[in-house]
């Protein structure tokens, strides 16, 4: 066996010693609240008395979350009201996104880059200060801007008979779509810029060899744009699905998950339980089935990404 | 060597910010003379608290730091996250239910005052309205198993009536405010019939508001007492008497009086919408006369008792200490800290706060000196009750689907008695688990 000498020895010493301060801060604010959220899953907790004091409740919190259909928490709903604004932000946003990647890609060629910081804009603005602006424009009755802009147009009447009133965000039956409207409209941007750098990087050559070949435009799109971006697609996908379910601020901002839950999503709910219920053990527990949710997503969608792009 | 230089500084540095970032919240002056933190919310306050923090410094030598986090939920998580490991500072507030206050208690971070307010024959408790003490006061047979005493000093007091636009009414030809529910429709249609505003709004997106709305109609229909036993579990909710009160709200909503956005509302832009003469009603606390004040100098309101539905209870609103402050029982300041809150309520000092921040005083002997409007809002104490007082509180539960009913109500997705009977399943089941 040979021997570290001891100059080398002393010259890796001080290299971890270098790594002792990031890895003691990795230490301290990630991975001991990872495991401390683990634990008070376990745990019936208010959140104020020391915490050596709560009461051991094994496996009840995630049983009553998975399979209590009787449980007045409605975890499910929130779910399922996340699970709708992600599915308009993957459909309605993301494909807004890509056909103004493509147009500033392909098509528009002046004004270019006012067009990136124009579409870039939403995004980088506070959500606060989103969902209070929307909240403005969207206000019911004769106040809000956008019934102005109906009532400018003679549709008022029409569309209140058809959804009963014009009362955007206190109306079950519009409150999540123009949440999930709303929140679309923040979260273009982000996949605007990675779509656009991504068509980017596609080599002009493909496109040249292809045109040569006879393709045309459709064919183009389908047979080399789309191949090309599938590793960018997932990207803009999975963070898409992170992004949507995991909204809060917004929400908060504009309809407090209200009219009477139609609007609340698992973190509102994660926050009441701690805030108003001080079960932090349940919301602990909501956190970590949360959590596993979005992970198994995302394995998912790379799991598929893989399989496409190898087919 | 340099290596080993560059590694020492940096560990010499990470050492100060941890110790720095580690130092206690009650510590001496540098020249050994005491100081006492305060941690609060009240951003109102501010100015007023470090002005009176400068003068009690001048007039004994202690230090008094007014830390302020707002808004009231982050300063809520950041007391509790003191709490959790034990770094409170030497006085602070506690906002929320009763069980709340009881788990600071119970985990002895919270100083009993009683024998503080019991010297010198009471002299200091004689000075609060007594319905402000009592709200941080645990009885003898309190179910949290609390040892009986005043565990908090109430700054101010305040309670939650309705107001009423009266240039609006006037143009009605009404000087009278409405006495009864039904007086009370009749002029919230005729102000949306002849002028064109919405008769009542009020922060109904902040669901405590209809929690507070609701309970002061069930005390006035059925009374404390039957109020009371629903929350034992010996009255459902499907009562009928529970159900004439769910039925209130969609009257409301039927008639067509309530503002439009009013699930979605927070209380700021109720007050907003009041101040501005845009509705002729709203719920509000006296916290909202200097509110008003700051957005309509002009406005003409007046304020009156929500209207009686029933004449067999009386009316009962929301009310009692509005801010309150605790002495963290481990502090090494608590002498001093009990000192400073008996100067701080000295009525001196309260006309001053309550002249400059507009709020109804804790000390009895200041209520000469202030804002009529705020007399107004005194005027109703005694009918004041509150969740923290009574003697038993229902489950988070119950109350996120009592309110979550009503909103059901208002948007016409369900009705008074789908909501009794759904609200009573989640009292049944809650029932259930504590037993």
């Amino acid at each position: 066996m040979q021997l570290i000498s001891k100059d080398i020895f002393r010259g890796r010493l001080s290299n971890y010693f270098f790594v002792l301060p990031a890895i003691a801060i990795f230490t301290v604010f990630y991975i001991i609240p990872f495991f401390r959220v683990f634990q008070l899953s376990f745990l019936e907790w208010d959140g104020i008395s020391p915490s050596n004091q709560a009461h051991f409740v094994g496996l009840s919190h995630f049983k009553d979350l998975l399979f209590n259909q009787e449980s007045p928490v409605g975890w499910w709903k929130s779910m399922g009201n996340a699970g709708y604004i992600t599915v308009w932000a993957l459909t309605f946003q993301n494909c807004l996104a890509l056909l103004l990647a493509l147009a500033c890609d392909m098509g528009i060629r002046r004004g270019n880059n006012l067009y990136r910081v124009i579409f870039f804009l939403p995004p980088i603005l506070s959500e606060v200060v989103i969902g209070f602006v929307w909240k403005l424009i969207l206000y019911g009755g004769s106040v809000g801007l956008f019934n102005q802009f109906l009532h400018f147009l003679h549709m008022d009447a029409v569309v209140q008979n058809w959804l009963g009133n014009l009362d955007w965000l206190g109306n079950p039956k519009t409150a999540l779509t123009a949440i999930a409207l709303v929140h679309s409209w923040k979260g273009f941007g982000w996949g605007f810029i990675i779509l656009l750098a991504g068509l980017q990087t596609i080599p002009k050559e493909m496109y040249e060899a292809a045109k040569i070949d006879g393709a045309n435009s459709w064919q183009l799109f389908t047979k080399v744009t789309i191949p090309m971006m599938i590793p960018v697609f997932v990207l803009v996908v999975i963070l898409t699905i992170l992004g949507s379910m995991q909204g809060f601020v917004l929400i908060m901002a504009m309809t407090r998950g209200g009219p009477a839950g139609h609007t609340e999503v698992p973190v509102i709910k994660i926050l009441h339980m701690m805030q108003e219920g001080h079960r932090f053990g349940y919301a602990c527990a909501e956190a970590i089935i949360f959590g596993i949710i979005l992970l198994l997503f995302s394995l998912l969608q790379m799991k598929i990404s893989k399989h496409m792009k190898q087919a | 060597m340099r290596k080993i230089y560059s590694f020492v500084s940096i560990l010499s540095l990470s050492a100060v910010f941890f110790v720095s970032g580690c130092s206690s919240t009650n510590q001496e002056n540098a020249g050994g003379a005491k100081k006492v933190v305060v941690w609060h919310w009240v951003t109102d306050r501010e100015e007023s608290f470090k002005k009176l923090a400068a003068e009690y410094e001048q007039a004994t030598g202690v230090k008094v730091v007014f830390q302020l986090y707002a808004p009231s939920d982050i300063y809520s998580q950041k007391v509790m996250a003191a709490a959790q490991v034990q770094a409170l500072p030497d006085i602070f507030g506690i906002l929320g239910e009763k069980k709340v206050f009881a788990s600071f208690i119970k985990a002895g971070h919270v100083l009993n005052l009683t024998p503080y307010l019991q010297e010198n024959d009471g002299a200091w408790k004689k000075v609060f309205f007594p319905k402000a003490l009592v709200v941080n006061e645990f009885a003898a047979d309190n179910p949290y198993g609390i040892e009986y005493g005043v565990y908090g000093i109430p700054l101010d007091v305040m309670n939650i009536q309705m107001v009423y636009n009266k240039s609006l009414l006037k143009k009605l030809g009404v000087n009278v405010p409405p006495a009864t529910w039904e007086e009370f429709i009749t002029l919230c249609k005729r102000l949306k019939k002849e002028l064109g505003v919405d008769g009542f709004a009020s922060g109904w997106g902040e669901t405590w508001l209809i929690d507070c709305f609701a309970s002061s109609y069930a005390f006035n229909i059925m009374g404390e007492e039957k109020v009371f036993d629903t929350l034992r579990g010996k009255v459902p909710y499907t009562d009928p008497q529970w159900v004439q009160v769910f039925s209130l709200f969609k009257r409301m909503t039927a008639e067509g009086i309530l503002a439009v956005g009013m699930l979605t509302m927070g209380n700021k832009e109720a007050e907003r919408a009041f101040a501005n003469e845009k509705v002729g009603f709203s719920m509000n606390g006296s916290w909202g006369v200097n509110v008003y004040r700051g957005m309509n100098p002009s406005l003409q309101y007046g304020v009156m008792l929500p209207p009686k539905v029933s004449e067999q209870y009386p009316m009962r609103i929301w009310g009692g200490a509005g801010t309150s402050f605790m002495v963290n029982a481990r502090s090494k300041n608590k002498e001093e800290a009990v000192k400073f809150l008996q100067w701080l309520t000295a009525k001196e000092q309260q006309i001053r706060l309550s002249q400059e921040t507009v709020n109804l005083p804790a000390n009895k002997d200041s209520v000469t000196a202030i804002d009529p409007m705020l007399t107004a809002f005194a005027q109703a104490m005694d009918n004041v009750t509150h969740p923290n007082v009574w003697p038993v509180q229902e489950s988070s539960e119950v109350i996120e689907s009592f309110v979550k009913g009503i909103q059901s109500i208002i948007i016409g997705e369900k009705s008074p008695a789908q909501v009794a009977a759904e609200v009573q399943k989640i009292k049944t089941l809650t029932m259930k688990e504590k037993n």
